[in-house]
């Protein structure tokens, strides 16, 4: 019997065998993708097993970490005022993940980038507690504070910039959402999450409107075709009359292009044109110079184009495919041009830098935990609209607008400010509530420390109340107060 | 003079009874698993766990009665299996003491005390067959009781509730739930033995030869056709493809080494797979089983099957080379079953590749020290006791280990020695009690032939 036995001995050591290697199989050659892979639970225990870096602004944080009870997730994402700055930091959730800054900085947020390798490394052998890097960034907090409130429950969305370095100063939108409700990964979290959704919640708080929502621009695009009109020659200065015939019948149809009321629009300056809001001298230009020439143009302040700030920002459309009628309909903001509030405070931008138009961004450097700088972002120039010349004929016009046009509520005691209202239909045959409009820029002696778009798609209000002087442009000249009187 | 007397009786040589060996390592299978107390204390609560003393005092009680017990009833014994086991053993109960630690498993009733009072009960088995099992050859006798025992046994699950997928437990009021297939795992293989022993030579050579295989006689087949019959049962009633697999294993192995005929080999396995592949085209158990085998990750979140798997091989790939270290790990998220079937995940995450080796290595070394036994004994019947109980536990821990690795579909069995389960216990330390005594008659030197009264005069040159 004992050549059987040693054939069953053989077999039960090919039996080990087989267990041992598929042993080295799984926790050799497989280990690292199974301690990775999507399924794992303990990625996101070590993600939250130390806490998270910080979003400063101003020099303070306006997040934090706390620790969590009832969950193998130690720490869980707080904000400071959460929603004010949601337009800002985004979210980060245990159970829904991030977005905008802190998903595409999140790598040093949690210290897992590689950027940090060298202070994880140092932290196991110190024992020091491991903790995420900083995303400092280029707001102001008190011009954000000014946008936010400036809204206060009404819809609608502030982004402010310093023309000079494409630095972003605010970013609000409302109605907003607390980041921190949702935060953690528990049932109340789950609820306030769902809450939020836009099935739920027609007013979609977590939508980003300062960059992520189009709209109808109206009359504050007025100043990307005065910009066009100056750069393709087609009208020399300010204060030249424009050949423009009132009323207006646009090319290729019968229709009359309607001003707001019994406008002095006839043979109008580009001052006056503008002072008062022209839509026939505007569309004539428009049309005059062709879709081609104003989609250059348009294109040139960042149009028809995503920006990344480094948050996305949704593309702003001029149309292509269009006729003339179209072309002058477009020119005054209406058919199918739509911007994104951040697109009008970079025209507003362009104009108050003498043309040149400079990249937005909201990361001004990133932090190791021991606050060395990883990485600067440097100003960069992103193209130039219009020249120096054209760019400070546009200044003294606009200025004329806030002086004694539609934009006087934008008016700071000695403060050049320079503006449009706008006032744009959208809907159906125009039948919802106007979208109000205000686009505007500071000027000092050391040139412009702040341009500012307002956009306010109040539906509560009624229809005559909407104008772009109204509504938008206190919560304008507040944020830009707020960024003045903080340079003193 | 002693020269000669020595030449002329072998067999009064006084053969090392290596008792002494075997305290020695019962100390290294006490202190290794204190340490492993210790070090799970620490990294938990970063203090010295209070139960350590009980602990420690608990198992080295264990294994010194043990070791008491082998020393007066099983002298010459082999000294490895009762170390080992009670290494296992310690180690097992410090694993589940420190998944009995983490909050997340606090919805199932914490298991270490349970299973220190079953090891106890378990050495006490142990003792018990030694001390009352005077020569294994007695079981002989019990042939056909036994296997009317062991049928009983594995049929009575099928009355009683099914937990978990499977309808292998029995519930007793008042004291809880056994599982009677890990008792019938011992006493079938005894009535294998014996009924191999009287039937082997009819099943090794009435046979004809068919194309280089001798095929068994009708008549013959009978047996293996019952036993068949009753592990593809089992599988289909009580849905324990585990169990099924074991007994139909170990019947093979014990029939191959009965008659030293390969052809029972083949049959086996044709048979196997045959039954398998039927019961699982209409069996969902079994399906989702093989599914969740193929790709675990696939079913992710929608079967519960394939997801405890996952988790099992993340558990596995998470522990790396060298492991968390003991207490450090996630383990426990494979949830219910972390410390009953899914223990060696614990010990891979924790412990890592170089732990589930050396795990993996015990338990080859248990195995291989119950083949030796059987290669040793000296009646056949030992021989077909030892490699039939070595047998059933090297294929359960390959099943086992094999399962929760994602080697081969994961059937519910659990860990010998290292799961939490009282019948598992008890059974294991029952069955190395066996080995136990078949090697302690394998190795006893043959009594001292009667002294020859010429011995002085002449010397004897054998034959």
């Amino acid at each position: 019997m004992n050549k059987p036995l040693r054939r069953i001995a053989l077999f039960c050591g090919l039996l080990v065998m087989a267990l041992l290697i598929r042993d080295n199989w799984l926790q050799y050659v497989r280990a690292d993708e199974l301690n990775s892979h999507k399924y794992n639970r303990r990625v996101l225990i070590e993600r939250y097993s130390h806490q998270r870096g910080n979003i400063i602004v101003d020099g303070k944080p306006i997040t934090g970490s706390a620790r969590t009870e009832g969950t193998d997730f130690v720490y869980k994402r707080t904000y400071t005022d959460g929603p004010m700055w949601a337009p800002v930091t985004g979210y980060a959730s245990q159970a829904f993940d991030a977005n905008q800054i802190e998903k595409i900085e999140d790598g040093i947020l949690t210290g897992n980038d590689d950027k940090l390798f060298f202070d994880r490394t140092m932290s196991m052998f110190t024992g020091k507690k491991e903790k995420g890097g900083n995303v400092v960034t280029t707001l102001n907090s008190a011009a954000q504070k000014a946008a936010f409130e400036g809204l206060g429950d009404k819809k609608g969305a502030v982004a402010a910039l310093d023309p000079q370095t494409g630095k972003i100063l605010a970013l609000a939108s409302t109605p907003s959402y607390d980041p921190s409700t949702f935060a953690g990964n528990s049932k109340a979290d789950e609820k306030a999450w769902v809450a939020l959704d836009k099935k739920n919640n027609p007013d979609d708080p977590m939508l980003n409107r300062a960059l992520r929502q189009t709209y109808p621009p109206g009359s504050t695009f007025k100043v990307l075709t005065a910009a066009a009109a100056l750069e393709h020659g087609k009208v020399s200065g300010p204060d030249e009359p424009t050949d423009s015939p009132l009323p207006w019948t646009m090319p290729g149809t019968t229709q009359e292009l309607p001003n707001e009321g019994d406008l002095p629009c006839k043979n109008a300056t580009l001052r006056e044109a503008l002072r008062v809001s022209c839509n026939t001298v505007f569309g004539k230009l428009g049309a005059d110079l062709g879709k081609d020439k104003m989609l250059e143009t348009a294109k040139k302040f960042g149009f028809n184009e995503e920006q990344y700030t480094p948050v996305r920002v949704e593309k702003s459309v001029f149309p292509e495919d269009i006729n003339e009628s179209q072309t002058a309909l477009s020119s005054i903001g209406q058919f199918d041009t739509r911007a994104t509030p951040l697109q009008m405070a970079m025209i507003a931008s362009a104009v108050a830098n003498d043309g040149k138009l400079m990249k937005p961004y909201m990361v001004d450097r990133l932090e190791a935990p021991n606050l060395d700088v990883l990485e600067k972002n440097e100003p960069e120039e992103m193209s130039r609209p219009l020249s120096q010349e054209h760019a400070q004929m546009l200044q003294s016009i606009m200025e004329t607008v806030v002086d004694k046009g539609t934009g006087t509520k934008a008016k700071i005691p000695n403060v050049t400010v320079g503006g449009k209202t706008g006032t744009a239909q959208h809907g159906e045959n125009n039948d919802q509530n106007p979208y109000a409009w205000f686009i505007s820029y500071a000027k000092t002696d050391s040139g412009s420390p702040v341009a500012v778009a307002v956009v306010v798609e109040d539906g509560s209000a009624s229809r005559d109340d909407i104008s772009g002087g109204g509504l938008a442009a206190p919560i304008a000249k507040d944020v830009m107060k707020a960024v003045i009187d903080g340079k003193q | 003079m002693s020269v000669v007397t020595n030449t002329t009786t072998i067999g009064a040589i006084d053969a090392p009874s290596r008792r002494n060996t075997e305290l020695l390592l019962l100390a290294f299978a006490v202190i290794i698993p204190v340490f492993a107390y210790l070090n799970v204390g620490l990294a938990l609560d970063g203090e010295v766990p209070t139960g350590m003393l009980g602990y420690g005092l608990g198992v080295a009680l264990l294994a010194g009665v043990g070791h008491l017990v082998v020393r007066k009833f099983a002298r010459y014994a082999d000294p490895l299996l009762l170390p080992l086991s009670t290494l296992l053993n310690g180690l097992g109960l410090v694993l589940i003491w420190r998944l009995d630690q983490s909050p997340r498993l606090d919805n199932i009733p914490a298991a270490a005390t349970k299973q220190l009072m079953f090891s106890a009960i378990g050495v006490a088995f142990f003792a018990a067959v030694l001390i009352l099992l005077k020569d294994h050859r007695i079981l002989q006798r019990y042939t056909y009781i036994s296997m009317a025992v062991a049928m009983f046994l594995l049929v009575l699950p099928m009355f009683f509730p099914a937990r978990f997928g499977a309808r292998i437990w029995i519930t007793i009021p008042g004291f809880g739930t056994l599982q009677p297939g890990e008792f019938a795992k011992i006493i079938i293989a005894i009535f294998f033995s014996g009924y191999l022993m009287v039937k082997r030579d009819a099943l090794a050579l009435a046979s004809r030869r068919f194309m280089g295989l001798y095929l068994p006689r009708g008549r013959d087949l009978g047996p293996i056709l019952v036993v068949w019959a009753v592990s593809i049962l089992i599988l289909v009633f009580e849905t324990d493809l585990g169990t099924s697999l074991l007994f139909f294993g170990m019947f093979v192995v014990m029939l191959y080494v009965a008659t030293e005929r390969t052809s029972w080999i083949v049959f086996g396995l044709l048979m196997s797979a045959a039954g398998a592949v039927s019961v699982a085209t209409f069996q969902p158990h079994v399906q989702q089983r093989v599914t969740a085998w193929l790709d675990p990750f696939e079913g992710y979140g929608k079967i519960a099957a394939s997801e405890q798997i996952a988790k099992s091989l993340m558990a596995f790939g998470s522990g790396g080379t060298l492991g968390t270290g003991l207490g450090q790990g996630n383990s426990d998220l494979i949830g219910f079953a972390a410390n009953s079937d899914f223990i060696l995940s614990t010990v891979g995450e924790e412990l890592g590749l170089a732990g589930v080796m050396a795990v993996l290595l015990i338990y080859g070394l248990i195995v291989e020290r119950g083949i030796r036994t059987a290669l040793a004994a000296r009646d056949p019947f030992g021989k077909l006791l030892a490699i039939g109980l070595s047998g059933a536990f090297a294929i359960q821990v390959f099943v086992v280990a094999g399962g929760v690795m994602g080697l081969i579909p994961l059937t519910g069995m659990t860990m010998p020695f290292l799961a939490a389960g009282g019948s598992s216990v008890l059974a294991n330390w029952a069955l190395i009690g066996i080995l136990i005594r078949i090697s302690d008659t394998a190795r006893r030197p043959a009594p001292a032939p009667a002294p020859s009264p010429d011995a002085e005069m002449t010397q004897v040159v054998r034959p």
